[in-house]
């Protein structure tokens, strides 16, 4: 791994970027992550986090079936990933986040974060059956999009902020990546050793934020 | 400023999967050719085993430009444009997509040269989908065998042979039409998952058989083989394992010393002098324009860049668009009705997440013709594939089969069961081209440079539909045989841009149907010849580039040998 960043210095740097990069009008909020440590989000508002941090703990909720999508990072992923490649789907989650608690208070009566995880899914639920207004382009296309980005913050390389600790991988089975698989390890009572890393860690592969070009 | 280059003899739009096959011919043959790539090169370091950026944000970070000009769609003539994605399905870079497909490479069946003589032969005409355009091909499979067999060899194939000069072998394809000779190398391997799946099908009375690859089982070429670790769905090979272009036929024509390439050269036209003849390809790179003349041009970009680009290069000669005189440029449009797929739950682990789509196993008995379609209500059929691939978010996106909610404690706990223990297929059919499905330049959506995209008109017929549901019976039919304890049918969906695009400058003897005549050369303009599955006139029911490139030869072959009257 000589001359390699590890994963964590990965995540360090990139969190330092965004934060030098970060428009300074943008309030930065002080969310709490699940190991307690103060890590504020960068582009996404104070109570936008803390919205968008509660959907997904009921997307991939933290059960008896052990850690789910906030454990894993996947608010924190979409966070991120909202001033690079979603870039312009920022401002659409802005307004569906804030759509949300509107639509908690005025069924509910109270800001989504604030409600019982039952509460809470009722309100997903009509989102999902597009049954909320204040959405663009509708409730169930916003809900369609939050889960298919809570899925990649939960089960893609870690490289990208989510996936922490491998919860997500370790949620499905999958065994990590190898560069190498033998015949036995496609078996299909396969028990191949466990791997956990990301594919930068690997010293032989660009990290994805080049151009393209190669040195 | 623009700068005018030296004339070349040869000029070549686009080094991927079949550009980057014709320029060999010509660089062994001493010509002196030039090629123009929009992308870049791209090395083994670039290709991680990374599915968030490979099949989700469009690999490779590039700026491609491609991605800016993603064709429109809109089901017929009087219908709105369908919603348009922001990730082309293609590539560009030296070896285009060859370095991110899927590597699979067959032959087509000798029916699909045939379609319409076939078919009236053994049901009638009437069996001609009403308002298909179909012709057959102007040659049958043994005229292009000999190509499939060269480019088998020079880019390195695996795979099971299953008719050798008429020795029917039932451990390859029975069905397919004579080869000269075995793949260079065997098949890829199996795996647990694929021998269950073969065994259903013997026990069906089915065929069963493992499918050709452009990925190496064994060395090939002191090229590495095949590490089987998955990911290269959308992703190149860090072992030089899968045999794009850019590791094959382009380095050997490089070393002729012949082959001259231009990376990031965005080409914006073909002109033609007085006489109607292509004269230059027109291009920008680094915010210069460049003018580069060449005795012969060979168009090699994707279907829909073929055809753009002709429509776009309007003279005085060709008003409509170069080599659209006849109005043909963008007719015969297909994709290949590659959805409408099955899903398949066991009630055991199948172990899919190592391995690659080419790792599988073909059933070619509900293909082409080879199946009596007199009691039916279609013509055609479809290869059915199952693979060992799946990767984590493709595998925590999975079909729930009615079986749990889409999310929250209940989905998580079927996906925590069931992510290893599902299979999906891939089953490409037979589709047809039709006179109200076509390609031409969309009114109003344009690249960054102001030009027009291409827009895709076309649906689905009732043939494809019917096809589908046919084809869908028999992979559910296959799956429980093999013991699956739920299917799931996928939609049809529409025909919006896709991997498998053919037609738009179709091949034929008839200059009033067809853009190209056997060899690839424009009717209407001699020195241009059109490489790619834009000259292809029907689909078959399995990927496309092996034949493209197996053509792209073919051309590139008979310019060498007749070039004093093409190029002179």
């Amino acid at each position: 791994m000589k001359g390699v960043l590890t994963r964590r210095e990965m995540l360090k740097r990139t969190a330092a970027a965004g934060a030098a990069t970060a428009v300074p009008q943008r309030a930065l909020t002080q969310a709490l992550s699940p190991d307690g440590a103060s890590e504020p989000f960068e582009n996404l508002s104070a109570s936008q986090s803390r919205i968008l941090e509660a959907i997904v703990s009921r997307l991939i909720p933290s059960d008896e079936n052990g850690p789910g999508a906030l454990e894993a990072g996947a608010a924190r992923y979409i966070d991120r990933a909202l001033a690079d490649v979603l870039a312009e789907l920022l401002s659409v989650y802005a307004a569906g986040l804030d759509a949300v608690d509107a639509h908690a208070q005025s069924t509910a009566g109270q800001p989504f974060p604030e409600l019982d995880p039952g509460d809470q899914d009722a309100v997903l639920a009509d989102l999902e059956r597009n049954l909320a207004d204040g959405f663009t382009p509708d409730a169930a296309s916003f809900f369609d999009m939050v889960l298919q980005h809570t899925i990649e913050g939960t089960f893609s390389d870690p490289y990208y902020g989510g996936n922490r600790d491998f919860i997500g991988w370790e949620l499905l089975g999958y065994p990590g990546l190898r560069l190498g698989v033998g015949a036995d390890d496609q078996a299909m009572d396969a028990n191949p050793e466990i791997t956990r890393l990301s594919a930068y860690d690997l010293p032989m592969f660009d990290s994805p934020d080049g151009d393209g070009e190669s040195p | 400023m623009t700068v005018t280059l030296p004339g070349r003899d040869v000029a070549v739009v686009g080094l991927g999967g079949v550009g980057g096959v014709g320029v060999l011919p010509l660089a062994e043959a001493g010509m002196d050719v030039v090629a123009l790539e929009a992308g870049t090169w791209l090395s083994p370091r670039d290709f991680a085993p990374d599915e968030l950026r490979n099949n989700y944000r469009g690999w490779p970070h590039a700026a491609q430009k491609a991605n800016r000009e993603i064709p429109g769609h809109r089901p017929n003539a009087s219908a709105p444009d369908s919603p348009r994605g922001n990730v082309h399905p293609m590539m560009n870079g030296v070896g285009g997509t060859t370095l991110h497909y899927w590597a699979q490479s067959w032959r087509l069946n000798p029916w699909d040269f045939r379609v319409v003589s076939e078919t009236t032969r053994r049901y009638g005409a009437g069996r001609i989908p009403a308002g298909s355009t179909v012709e057959d091909w102007p040659f049958g499979l043994e005229e292009l065998e000999p190509h499939y067999d060269r480019v088998e060899r020079e880019i390195g194939v695996s795979g099971q042979a299953g008719n050798v000069n008429g020795m029917i072998d039932e451990r390859g394809n029975i069905f397919e039409g004579a080869r000269a000779r075995a793949y260079p190398m065997p098949p890829l391997r199996g795996t647990e998952f694929t021998d269950l799946m073969a065994g259903a099908a013997h026990r069906l009375g089915w065929h069963p058989f493992p499918g050709p690859a452009a990925i190496n089982s064994e060395t090939y070429d002191d090229r590495a083989p095949c590490l089987y670790h998955g990911f290269c769905s959308r992703g190149g090979c860090h072992v030089d394992a899968k045999n794009s272009t850019a590791v094959s036929t382009i380095p050997k024509a490089t070393r002729t010393g012949n082959l001259r390439i231009v990376t990031q050269a965005h080409v914006t036209g073909i002109a033609v002098d007085s006489d109607g003849r292509a004269s230059a390809v027109e291009y920008l790179k680094d915010g210069e324009t460049y003018v580069q003349p060449a005795r012969v041009i060979l168009l090699a970009s994707y279907t829909y860049e073929n055809v753009r680009l002709l429509l776009l290069s309007t003279s005085d000669a060709f008003p409509n668009g170069l080599s659209n005189n006849g109005g043909q440029v963008g007719r015969h449009y297909m994709t290949h009705n590659q959805r409408a797929g099955v899903l398949a739950l066991f009630p055991h682990e199948l172990n899919r997440w190592y391995g690659l789509p080419a790792q599988g196993i073909a059933i070619d008995d509900w293909a082409d013709d080879n199946f009596d379609h007199a009691d039916l209500d279609f013509i055609g059929g479809g290869n059915l594939w199952v693979y060992s691939d799946q990767r984590p978010i493709e595998a925590a996106s999975m079909n729930t089969f009615g079986r749990a909610p889409r999310w929250g404690s209940q989905w998580k706990a079927f996906v925590m069961q069931n992510a290893g223990r599902w299979a999906n297929s891939y089953l490409q059919k037979t589709t047809l081209p039709y006179e109200d499905n076509y390609l031409d330049l969309h009114p109003t959506v344009t690249d960054p440079l102001g030009m027009p995209v291409c827009r895709i008109t076309a649906d689905y017929r009732d043939n494809d539909r019917q096809l589908a549901n046919y084809i869908q019976e028999r992979t559910e039919e296959w799956f429980r045989e093999a013991g699956a304890i739920a299917t799931v049918r996928q939609p049809i969906g529409s025909m919006v841009v896709s991997t498998h695009a053919y037609g738009g400058t179709r091949m034929g003897d008839d200059p009033e149907t067809n853009v190209v005549d056997r060899y690839g050369f424009s009717h209407e303009v001699p020195n241009l010849g059109v490489l790619g599955a834009s000259v292809m006139g029907t689909s078959g029911a399995r990927n496309p580039t092996l034949t493209a490139q197996a053509l792209a030869w073919r051309t590139a072959e008979h310019l060498v040998a007749n070039w004093s009257s093409i190029g002179g």
